[in-house]
């Protein structure tokens, strides 16, 4: 039932790194100029048409400094490849999952700033300065951060493939500190679809780190 | 010796999966990897006339284009058990001709240095068409409705006993009713993907599968190269449902793609791809019709069902195919019809056959109940199937009864007033409703290897799967039993082609069929580890009798004196022993036709040929089966809220308990439970794949379009098991899970909406605008 990843009730949380579809379109309205989105925007790749009426513009390279897990590196990235891309692709972190790269699935969620972010929603180039944490910079060394021993003891997952967003979700959820009750928890991890159905013992392995 | 087996212990592969160094697919670091993006059809019939990819070359970082004007010729895919190798679209090899059968069907790949580079030049290539009048909209073809094969594992299409019509016509109390279910996508999260990658003539893929041994017989066969050259990996897979049984173009693709540019390739599909190229469950109409005594007996039941296919293979959605055994009746007829649609080739999902089947017959069971104003449990305990009446045989074990007394204590069953819509709690109307669950026990042969370690370890090499079921976990537990080792000690590998051949995971056969041969090859070795001691003068068991002899803790011992015997790792080391190992095949199958002997000389045989002196296999195939039919049985409970003027629906809670034989792991086979009950709250109440209903194109290809539930839609769910050993299934006991969870559970929460509201909605799904 869609993206809710973003909701957050306390606007002034806000990063500017904006995960909402409206949003992430609204920025591309001012900073658009500089990208090539064409596929993005004119129709998605893969649906074949008569295709001259597309310009064939050349992509752009950006040079973006990333932090991600606390190791700054500077990449030449193509500008339109998205920080999810960045890292499955171009940095072997391939922990963070796509399931839709459309912000409709929360596999991609990454921390930004301390912020649950959809990193499928954000663009490389965007995240200059942030500090992105993602799955695998969770654990400290071989100690495992309390939402990964919660998840593990719990049974919050099957396939494991939504489970590192939900979990990078779960931890910007306990930050946030708004989800009090059961059904607030359910609420704000809506954004995180797990088709094996292990959402009943996601939410008891959120309780479990919020309450210890 | 029981010792792990049946403990709720953590998933041996969690910290991987936490930690996110599982991994999937699309997730190997090849070096020099190319992306490929598929071009698809934008029609739904007709041919291509020309494709234009003159701008699409000319784009940076491109690497060529792959069409049906240059790339390889395939061979025909030749078997349908998936375990073997079941290719989805048989008549459909991908890029062989100009054909367009349906929309978003595979026309061309693009491989660039990156994704993103791919992905434009694919939007450049121009692609015209000669458009043909497709067959779309299923209602308007069931005048050509023709009567298909046999339908997944032989399943029969059409059964009878007695003479329905005749019983019919006599019948005190009866109905007739229509059902119908829309198209469902299994929406697994992660989307298939391929990496191929050649060196010279040997093939190594890494595939979304849940048949690595599938795979490699398929490309094997299509490709035209020997099996021993073509290695496929699925260690971790992001969820399957089923659509990764059936293979899919994007597993030839890959290699195909590959071998044109001399580069590894990976396909990883975009999410729209795989709403219409990579599988889906059919629609159907189900017309139900019961036949009722006044003493609430049921005279008759018929079960008419017609489903959709694809013009590129033949799949049925076997509705009706627990209808004959799942009640009591002496007249049944079940029929299934099949129509042909341009739409992408339908496939097993999530209980194919039983999910959509026990929603229309649980449904008319309760309107059954409710003419006869008998309460829905009584009822359907008063038509307790004792024996399977089609096939004359027993179950070889059922539990249903308890079941449904277990399962109305949970959901507060006594405070349902038969009446509906006369309920209330607040502003909102509460509804009561139930169902029965079931699926067959299935079975298939199935080998594995296990070795033992000096220092202390043990190994288990198995060519099956882990698709999030909790194979690897559960698999641990039965070879650390049989090695008397503790689980830390005990590593299990699965999904690659090169082990012993284990069952595909489909149909919920794993545990019952890798799990007797795990544990088989594992005491195989045990034996041969004691045999050792025996003959070994410095051994305390030295002379001793194997039968006399067992292991546990990490020793083995005299049964009826623990400090008589010895280390394992001691045995080894003393007689110079780095390892020992054992394979084994149990060659059991609930399925009769799916028994196999392995051709002479092949790895196979060889691991027949020391199962012979196995007497843990020889004790398992020996059972006496034939006399008894498995199934697996269940009670569905749902509890639901409706508002009255918005139609808004709220499950409150979910009750569920399973008879499945014996529990392997209460914590994953609760997940897998609860999985099955929340993709049957998704069928009953959100999930529908809508089709342009002039071009038949997918309107809704995307997650914010086929909604699926999500963590705010979840009730309170009380899973259950009895818990009671199969006897004759395996030494283990214990049935499939991973279906059985679904069945019913639409019914239970349709019937429960009718309780609530006194509307009794046959169109899934039940959305608020069909209640207002
Ligand atoms: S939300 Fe980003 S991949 Fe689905
Ligand atoms: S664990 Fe499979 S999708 Fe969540």
């Amino acid at each position: 039932m869609g993206d809710m990843t973003d909701y957050s009730p306390d606007e002034s949380n806000k990063s500017k790194l904006g995960t909402t579809r409206r949003g992430f379109l609204s920025q591309l309205g001012v900073a658009g100029a500089s990208l090539t989105l064409a596929p993005l925007l004119v129709r998605a790749a893969g649906d074949s048409q008569k295709g001259e009426d597309i310009a064939a513009a050349p992509a752009e390279i950006t040079s973006v400094s990333l932090t991600i897990n606390g190791k700054t590196q500077v990449l030449n990235l193509d500008s339109r490849v998205t920080l999810l891309d960045a890292l499955r692709e171009k940095l072997g972190l391939t922990g963070t999952k796509k399931g839709c790269d459309h912000g409709q699935c929360g596999a991609c969620t990454v921390l930004a700033d301390g912020r649950r972010i959809n990193s499928c929603l954000t663009l490389a180039g965007m995240c200059e300065g942030a500090e992105i944490v993602t799955i695998e910079g969770l654990a400290k060394g071989e100690q495992l951060h309390p939402m990964q021993e919660a998840f593990l003891k719990h049974d919050g997952f099957q396939c494991g493939y939504c489970t590192p967003g939900q979990i990078c979700s779960a931890v910007g959820l306990v930050k946030e500190g708004h989800a009090k009750t059961d059904a607030e928890i359910k609420e704000l991890m809506s954004g995180n679809i797990c088709r094996c159905g292990a959402y009943q013992n996601i939410v008891a392995a959120i309780k479990e780190v919020q309450n210890a | 010796m029981n010792e792990s087996l049946g403990k709720p212990i953590d998933r041996v592969e969690g910290r991987l999966k936490v930690t996110g160094a599982a991994t999937y697919a699309a997730e190997y670091q090849i070096k020099n990897l190319a992306y490929g993006v598929p071009v698809l059809s934008t029609i739904t019939k007709g041919r291509v006339k020309s494709i234009d990819v003159q701008q699409a070359q000319k784009m940076p970082g491109v690497i060529g284009v792959m069409t049906s004007e240059n790339c390889m010729m395939l061979h025909s895919p030749a078997g349908s058990d998936p375990g073997s190798g079941k290719f989805a679209e048989k008549d459909l090899l991908p890029l062989q001709n100009d054909r367009v059968l349906y929309g978003g069907q595979y026309i061309a790949v693009v491989v660039a240095e990156t994704t993103e580079q791919a992905e434009r030049a694919a939007a450049l290539i121009g692609v015209t068409y000669e458009e043909q009048k497709p067959a779309v909209g299923f209602e308007n073809h069931f005048a050509t409705a023709y009567q298909p094969g046999s339908g997944l594992g032989g399943a029969k299409t059409q059964e009878k006993r007695g003479d329905a019509d005749a019983a019919m016509k006599t019948a005190a109390v009866t109905t007739d009713e229509t059902y119908t279910t829309p198209v469902y996508s299994h929406t697994a999260m992660e989307p298939h993907a391929t990496i191929a990658e050649w060196n010279g003539e040997k093939l190594t893929v890494y595939d979304a599968t849940q048949s690595v041994m599938g795979v490699q017989a398929l490309l094997s066969t299509i490709l035209g190269i020997p099996k021993e050259n073509t290695q496929v990996y699925a260690l971790y897979i992001g969820g399957g449902f089923g659509s990764k049984g059936f293979t899919w173009a994007n597993t030839l693709l890959a290699p195909m793609a590959a071998k044109q540019f001399n580069r590894p390739v990976k396909i990883e599909l975009k999410r729209q791809q795989v709403f219409s190229a990579a599988g889906r469950r059919t629609q159907t109409q189900q017309k139900i019709g019961l036949g009722a005594g006044t003493d609430g007996k049921l005279v008759s039941v018929k079960h008419d069902t017609i489903s959709e296919t694809s013009f590129v293979d033949e799949f049925v959605e076997t509705a009706g195919v627990a209808t004959p055994m799942i009640y009591s009746s002496p007249n049944v007829e079940v029929k299934h019809s099949l129509v042909r649609l341009n739409r992408g080739t339908p496939c097993p999902m999530r209980a194919p056959g039983e999910s959509v089947g026990t929603y229309a017959l649980e449904v008319a069971m309760d309107e059954m109940a409710r003419k006869l104003k008998m309460d829905p449990i009584q009822f359907r305990i008063a038509n307790h199937s004792d024996m399977d009446e089609q096939k004359k045989k027993q179950f070889s074990s059922k539990y249903l009864k308890e079941c449904y007394l277990r399962g109305a204590e949970s959901i507060g069953w006594n405070d349902r007033n038969p009446e509906p819509g006369q309920t209330k709690q607040g502003n909102l109307l509460v509804g009561y409703g139930m169902a029965t669950a079931t699926y067959p026990a299935n079975r298939s042969a199935s080998s594995a290897k296990a070795t033992l370690y000096v220092d202390g370890h043990a190994e288990i090499l198995c060519g099956t799967q882990d698709i999030g079921t909790g194979t690897y976990t559960v698999m641990t537990q039965v070879a650390a039993d049989a090695f008397g080792l503790p689980v830390e000690k005990v590593k299990v590998k699965l999904g690659n082609s090169s082990y012993p051949k284990g069952a595909q995971s489909g149909g919920s056969q794993v545990s019952a069929s890798v799990g007797p041969a795990i544990r088989a090859a594992a005491l195989g070795a045990m034996s041969k580890v004691i045999k050792i001691a025996i003959a070994d003068h410095k051994s305390p068991l030295y002379d001793k009798k194997e039968e006399d002899i067992m292991a546990g803790n990490g020793r083995i011992h005299l049964k009826d004196n623990a400090n008589v015997g010895e280390a394992l790792v001691d045995v080894l080391r003393r007689n110079g022993m780095d390892k020992v190992e054992a394979q084994a095949k149990t060659n059991v199958s609930t399925r009769a036709q799916q028994s196999t002997t392995a051709p002479d000389g092949s790895p196979e045989a060889k691991i027949e040929e020391e199962s012979k002196t196995n007497a843990a296999v020889q004790a398992d195939e020996k059972t006496e089966r034939k006399d008894y039919v498995f199934h697996s049985f269940g009670a569905q409970f749902a509890k639901v809220l409706v508002d009255p003027d918005l139609g808004t629906i709220r499950v409150e809670k979910i009750a569920s308990i399973m008879d499945i034989g014996t529990v392997m792991n209460l914590k994953t086979a609760t997940n897998q439970i609860m999985g099955g009950i929340i993709f049957g709250m998704g069928m009953a109440l959100m999930e529908e794949t809508k089709y342009d209903p002039i071009n038949g194109r997918i309107v809704t290809r995307d997650m914010a379009q086929y909604l699926v539930p999500v963590n705010a839609d979840i009730p309170e769910i009380d899973v259950q098991f009895i818990g009671k050993p199969d006897p004759y299934i395996s030494p283990i006991g214990a049935r499939g899970i991973g279906e059985i969870g679904i069945t019913g559970m639409a019914a239970a929460i349709a019937n429960a909406i009718y309780n609530a509201t006194g509307r009794r909605v046959r169109d899934l799904p039940i959305t608020p605008d069909k209640l207002i």
